[in-house]
């Protein structure tokens, strides 16, 4: 079973601060990890190999430092990594981040693939989904449980509002996993060591065979027109005074409106 | 990268370094370097006083290019259904379509698979001009292959140059497909979409990077332009009994399902019940210290009669279950009081709270952003002012 598993180096959203003043992102000090969602689908690769033999690639399209969460998948289990770095990458919407990842695909040849079902950094879901069309194969999202893998057979629990699809589909076949599905593992010691001595393989616009029109900035159909900071709402009123007046002013007030 | 400085004309002012929303933008031997942060958002262009820095990969827009632009005209709206009855947020996608088309000066049409006629009629009461109803028994269940390919054959047809799709489980899953297919963008969970007044292009307003800032995105050399919206953002439009539109049977042929969905098992966790239909909700974020903080919460609702909430801090750090999340990434919620105990108020939260009636916010920081979209505001101990507050609704309450 070829497993490729698509992950995404992000920042740390929950670390991340806003500067008050100029309402401009602040990295200094917050953290690279790999997308929490992505975790959850090494884990599912390496459980599926474990099972029934075969090969766990993870592949990542972001700048060289993203090599270092490449590493950290190998160390979790993972055989083999691949780094998609390309200066025409570089401004990609999830049209041309799931074009660009479908051509890697494609070279790389895949029975199951994987994503988490989102990046919590755009929060978008897109990517799974595109990245399947691109590839002319089916896709399932929100995957909470797979219960049967064969040769050329699976079928998923789907989560779902209100409960969950029991879906069956054929392979070559991309799914998209939620948190329920499994509890990722931490790395091994040996993980860690073949991790240290892992070659990475790195793949340009070349490798992939894209079409340069289709990539980065110039392939993307969205733009970005601008950045804001949240609204404010008005009508705010702060209640002063020692804990205990605080809790009586707020409940008088909620009375006034007659909310208690 | 997508932009680039221009050594000899940039003097190493600093201008830019402040006004990139990214933090992308660094001081190399005295002159400005972008790094692989860049989004891409062109913010720099405009502050630099050298005009130093511009953009590589010029987009390019034909006049062919323009003119095919133009045969795209009506909005679109995809209504879904469960069990044959349109979901309440295609309702909502009328009244926001219907808005657009209204500026636009042009039709409204809705896409409803797998229900029949008088599910149609509702659509038009609801202010559709037009509906595509496909009755095919096959699309009665939700199939990614088969929506996808449907949808995508109908845009083509009917060359709509907005289309909107509900934020829900299903239009997640299969509408990035259909933007796919069509080699267009689509922008996931807006917030605002509006008619840019000059150029006519659809802004659309969505959070981005966690949440942390809004963005305005823009789909301008390609049609349709996509976006999906969740449920509960935007306002229905008006209901006319009276109003008469087309309705438009369609049947496809020759399409095929990789996958299958065998079974739906029914499984309400009681929790989102709770939360959607709550009308009011205690919530807790980093702010709450572990699982204990839950358990006073958890008091804090019971003694208010509703239901307990969390941000993703509070749910990443393990102190309560995901099934409680709210925001962004966890469920959107609307009830007449929303308690934030402890959240500091990342936009990813706010997105899914701040259409609640009254916002009361406890957190003994007093720069937390929560506290902007407070009705109420208390800078305090959590630990002091929850339990006293508990204890004071139970008197007032006579429990």
């Amino acid at each position: 079973m070829n497993i490729i598993v698509c992950i995404k180096q992000v920042p740390d959203t929950a670390e991340i601060r806003i500067n008050p003043e100029t309402n401009t992102l602040m990295r200094e000090g917050v953290p690279s990890i790999i997308n929490p969602f992505d975790l959850h689908a090494i884990e599912a690769g390496i459980k599926i190999r474990e099972q029934l033999g075969g090969k766990v690639t993870v592949l990542t399209m972001g700048p060289p430092q993203a090599e270092t969460s490449l590493r950290e998948a190998i160390s979790m289990g993972a055989d083999e990594a691949v780094l998609l770095s390309d200066r025409a990458f570089a401004g990609s919407d999830t049209w041309a981040t799931s074009y660009t990842l479908a051509k890697a695909i494609k070279k790389l040849g895949a029975d199951i693939i994987f994503c988490g079902k989102q990046a919590i950094d755009g929060d978008t879901a897109q990517v799974g989904p595109e990245t399947a069309e691109f590839l002319d194969v089916p896709h399932i999202s929100y995957i909470r449980k797979i219960a049967e893998v064969k040769d050329n057979y699976l079928r998923v629990e789907r989560l779902m509002d209100e409960g969950y699809d029991i879906v069956e589909s054929s392979l070559p076949v991309l799914l998209t996993v939620v948190r329920e599905l499994n509890q990722p593992r931490l790395p091994s010691l040996k993980g860690k060591m073949s991790a240290k001595k892992a070659e990475i393989r790195k793949m340009g616009m070349a490798d992939i065979g894209a079409d340069e029109n289709s990539l980065g900035l110039k392939g993307s159909p969205t733009q970005v027109k601008n950045i804001f900071a949240p609204e404010v709402k008005a009508e705010r009123k702060m209640i002063e005074g020692t804990p205990e007046e605080q809790v009586d002013n707020l409940i008088k007030e909620l009375k006034e409106i007659k909310c208690v | 990268m997508p932009v680039i400085v221009n050594n000899e004309k940039c003097t190493g002012c600093e201008t830019c370094l402040s006004s990139c929303p990214f933090d992308a933008i660094v001081l190399k031997d005295g002159k400005a370097y972008i790094n692989e942060y860049c989004n891409a958002c062109m913010t720099c262009l405009s502050v630099c006083p050298e005009g130093a820095i511009t953009e590589t990969g010029a987009r390019t827009q034909g006049a062919e290019l323009k003119q095919k632009l133009e045969e795209y005209k009506d909005v679109l709206i995809f209504a879904e259904q469960k069990d044959g009855r349109v979901v309440s947020v295609s309702f909502e996608l009328l009244g926001a379509g219907k808005r657009l088309a209204d500026e636009l000066g042009t039709k409204l049409m809705a896409v409803l698979l797998g229900a029949g006629e008088p599910e149609a009629r509702e659509l038009i009461k609801w202010g559709a001009d037009k509906v595509i109803v496909c009755s095919d028994p096959e699309l009665e269940k939700f199939n990614d292959d088969v929506y996808s390919e449907v949808l995508s054959r109908i845009i083509n047809e009917q060359k709509p140059t907005i289309v909107l799709a509900g934020a829900t489980p299903i239009g997640r899953s299969f509408i990035p497909r259909v933007a796919a297919k069509l080699r267009t963008g689509l922008t996931a969970d807006c917030t605002s979409l509006e008619i840019d007044k000059e150029t006519k292009h659809l802004l659309q307003v969505r959070p981005a990077f966690g949440g942390n800032i809004m963005a305005t995105i823009l789909c301008p050399d390609y049609r349709p332009q996509m976006a999906t919206v969740r449920p509960r953002v935007m306002k229905r439009g008006e209901y006319n009994a009276g109003r008469t539109g087309e309705i438009v049977s369609v049947n496809f042929e020759n399409i095929k399902s990789r996958t299958k969905v065998i079974e739906f098992i029914k499984e309400v966790s009681e929790v989102s019940v709770n939360l959607h239909e709550a009308d009011i909700i205690v919530a807790g974020g980093r702010g709450i210290g572990g699982e204990k903080g839950y358990k006073m919460l958890s008091e804090l609702a019971e003694a208010m009669g509703g239901a307990v909430g969390a941000s993703r801090a509070a749910v990443d750090e393990g102190w309560i279950p995901y099934s409680h999340q709210v925001g962004q990434t966890g469920k959107t919620v609307n009830p007449k009081i929303y308690v934030a105990c402890g959240i500091s108020g990342a936009v990813q939260h706010l997105v899914g709270m701040q259409s609640s009636d009254v916002i009361i916010a406890i957190n003994k920081n007093t720069e937390a952003p929560i506290f902007n979209v407070a009705t109420y505001g208390i800078v305090g101990d959590l630990f002091e002012i929850v339990p006293l507050l508990t204890r004071k609704i139970r008197e007032v309450k006579n429990l």
